[in-house]
């Protein structure tokens, strides 16, 4: 049977099943809406370090002060370092916004309004502050943090130590100004001697936006083809439709394959959806060459094929179909690096996630996509996705063949 | 001169264990219409389904247009066209383009397949219909459109797996009328099977009845019911008007009677054996108190046919010998008529 006529039919059952799809208003409404949902709500959901704003955070400012003698009026006068922080402490805040302060009588008051929801943390400054620091002793503070909300927690203790350590570091330099008469160009040299500052290797800085869509656009490639493929085919089988095909003088090949050019293709649109979407609306900027992203979504669709041909010989049945893909999704999904770097996961799924087409697919995407990789640099990659595909289809297509006739 | 187009041989069909067809061995005639009749779980759609390469033989040969359903399965591909039970039509394309599609698969050059996609259309008075989508039809027109969808290859054979189950009596009398045409105006072979035995008799010139996974008896209509006539048997309907099932109960247990049934309220029909077994049921009938009003005699149906040959009636399912769970047939369970209407 000539290798034409085999495209030819599988182009004449892709045709049909495409002609279906668009006939069916409502799916094609769900065709762009799935993907933006998805974008939506990963790209919301998941905080990035600049969402942070107005959070409830309140002063216990319980500094005893220290009297001292004023020389020019001879009398004695208290003076309250603590006060001198918390003006310093608003002042960054009106910059970043990051807070909305408020005060508080101490750690039990903050205990409890942490306990009740209406602060996320709290800043005690210790009762001996000034007469610490009048000593040349350090100055204590105290940040009480929400430990119920972890990622809210960690947050905090960044944002709070920071604010705390560029106030420190202007006192410091106040004070060798002013008591040693260093000039002030020279103090930030003396107070911290290594100047650092974080460079990316493309301009720009990466929102989770970045991180996320090259995943999303191969999750949803993986997706079109693992579930939409035993699904149109159990879909037929169930209905009988399927014995027509199989009747006429046609490959089996033909069949797998027209199918597969349909599922493409709805896959491929709802990935060219998503990558506009995220670069109009999300502001993803793209870095690499646009045909090494269309070749990636392309060679993706071949990594997943065989698997989808593979479920499609398994599972008689649509209902069992469905069941089998929703099994298999959500592991992969999760552990391929789409949502969560793979290196925030524990070793043994770091181990599972290496044998998943869609880790190779989402990291090569993401390379070319966020970092401007050349093909020679996902080759790797390529390698292993092709090898996927390759093995897969040669165990799936003798499989589905012998599940055509039974 | 006859020439066989179809000879069967032996052939079998296990599904773990469960035999659905059991070594069938026959021919069908070119130009016939040959018919499978048989209850519901018989082993018929199992044998169209190996006959039209869907199914593989556990055992034995079969040959269709010359050529081995199993070796040279793509070429027998060519010269079949199928119906099976379940429709073959996609619901959301227009008559045309379903018609289009199958053509299609079978490389039919594209002004012939238009012009055949026509002639069939016209064939069954769907023209008006053609860009219409399949969905939006009623059962009996899409039926219609899945007979001629199994015509665009113009196969010499035409296989049918039960065509008028769940059709309304309009519909079913207008398909009967389609296969009569298609086999007499193009000379196609039809292969049918179907569990009603007025549609047997009505349309296929031999019938093989089958039962179990065989063939339990192969002749013209004719000839089977002359199984019946030939034998002792006479079949009498009696008109009672004091029918009383306590009446029926004392009949059946006369050694003459073989079966009676209820037909109504006031009729009965027996089928009674031996000589002289008239006057002993009217003697039967009298003596259990019963008024005969009128008695004529029947010519023998198929369905007595069927009960002669299998002891029981064709609606029965085979499921009282095998358990309905083991039967692991073509994914197919008990059919309802609601299983073509989608």
């Amino acid at each position: 049977m000539g290798v034409k006529r085999v495209l030819r039919h599988s182009g004449w059952i892709a045709w049909k099943d495409l002609l279906e799809f668009s006939r069916s208003k409502l799916r094609l409404v769900m065709l762009v809406l799935m993907p933006l949902f998805m974008m939506v709500m990963v790209g919301y959901i998941f905080p990035s370090g600049t969402s942070i704003s107005n959070q409830p955070v309140a002063i216990a400012n319980q500094d005893l002060g220290v009297s001292v003698l004023v020389p020019s009026t001879n009398t004695t006068t208290t003076l309250y370092m603590g006060n001198e922080f918390v003006t310093g402490l608003e002042a960054i805040n009106n910059r970043t916004g990051m807070m909305e302060l408020s005060s508080s009588s101490g750690f039990n008051d903050i205990k409890t309004r942490i306990q009740d929801g209406s602060l996320s943390g709290g800043i005690i400054i210790d009762p001996s502050f000034t007469r610490d620091l009048m000593a040349g002793r350090q100055g204590n503070i105290t940040v009480v943090t929400d430990q119920s909300n972890p990622q809210m927690s960690a947050m905090m203790q960044t944002v709070l130590g920071q604010t705390i350590a560029a106030m420190g570091k202007q006192w410091a330099m106040y004070d060798l100004n002013t008591t040693y008469h260093i000039s002030m160009t020279l103090t930030p040299a003396l107070i911290q001697p290594f100047n650092y500052q974080f460079t990316g290797i493309v301009p720009g800085n990466p929102n989770y936006f970045q991180f996320v869509a090259p995943g999303i656009i191969s999750m949803v490639v993986m997706m079109s083809l693992m579930t939409g493929l035993p699904h149109a085919i159990s879909y037929e089988k169930d209905m009988g439709t399927l014995d027509g095909m199989l009747v006429a003088p046609t490959s089996r090949l033909s069949i797998i394959l027209g199918k597969v050019l349909a599922q493409t293709v709805r896959g491929v649109v709802q990935a060219t959806i998503i990558f506009v979407l995220a670069v109009v609306l999300f502001g993803v900027v793209v870095y690499g060459n646009l045909l090494l992203v269309a070749a990636l979504i392309l060679l993706s669709v071949f990594s997943f094929v065989g698997l989808g041909i593979l479920i499609t010989s398994f599972t008689d049945k649509e209902e069992t179909a469905t069941m089998v893909m929703m099994t298999l999704m959500f592991p992969m999904m999760f552990l391929s690096g789409v949502f969560f770097p793979i290196q925030q996961m524990p070793w043994f799924m770091q181990d599972i996630a290496q044998v998943l087409p869609l880790t190779y697919a989402t990291t090569a995407l993401r390379k070319v996509m966020v970092l401007g990789a050349s093909a020679s640099a996902v080759f790797p990659e390529i390698v292993i996705l092709l090898g996927f595909g390759i093995v897969l289809l040669a165990i799936a297509v003798p499989m589905f063949r012998k599940a055509m006739t039974r | 001169m006859t020439e066989s187009v179809i000879q069967v041989s032996g052939l079998t069909k296990q599904f773990d264990g469960f035999t659905a067809v059991d070594h069938v061995s026959f021919e069908v005639q070119k130009g016939e219409i040959f018919g499978f009749l048989g209850p519901n779980g018989a082993g018929k759609s199992t044998t169209i389904r190996m006959l039209c390469t869907l199914s593989r033989p556990t055992d034995g040969t079969a040959t269709v247009a010359g050529f081995d359903v199993v070796k040279d399965d793509s070429r027998v591909r060519q010269h079949i066209g199928l119906v099976s039970e379940k429709l073959i039509m996609y619901n959301d394309l227009t008559a045309r383009e379903n018609l289009r599609l199958f053509g299609e698969l079978y490389d039919i050059p594209k002004e012939t397949l238009q012009r055949r996609i026509e002639k069939l259309l016209t064939f069954v008075r769907m023209e008006k219909w053609a860009d219409a989508r399949i969905g939006t039809f009623s059962t009996g027109m899409k039926q219609r459109i899945n007979v001629i969808r199994a015509l665009v290859n113009q196969p010499e054979i035409l296989f049918l797996d039960e065509p008028t189950l769940g059709l309304d009596p309009q519909s079913t009398v207008e398909i009967r009328e389609l296969v009569r045409r298609i086999n007499i105006e193009n000379g196609t072979t039809i292969i049918l099977t179907t569990h009603m035995m007025v549609e047997a008799d009505l349309l296929c010139n031999r019938i093989g009845v089958i039962d179990h996974g065989k063939i339990v008896a192969m002749d013209t209509p004719a000839n089977l019911k002359k199984i019946v006539s030939g034998t002792d048997t006479t079949v009498l309907e009696f008109e009672i008007p004091n029918l009383t099932p306590a009446l029926l109960t004392a009949l059946g247990s006369l050694a003459c009677i073989e079966s009676t049934t209820r037909e109504d309220d006031t009729h009965v029909k027996i089928r009674a054996k031996g000589e002289g077994c008239f006057d002993a049921v009217i003697d039967g009938i009298r003596t259990n108190g019963g008024q005969v009003k009128g008695v004529r005699n029947l010519e023998p149906t198929l369905e007595d046919v069927f009960l002669q040959i299998t002891g029981r009636e064709v609606r029965e399912q085979v499921s009282d010998h095998v358990p309905m769970a083991d039967r692991r047939g073509p994914r197919h369970g008990p059919r309802t008529p609601s299983s073509r209407v989608r």
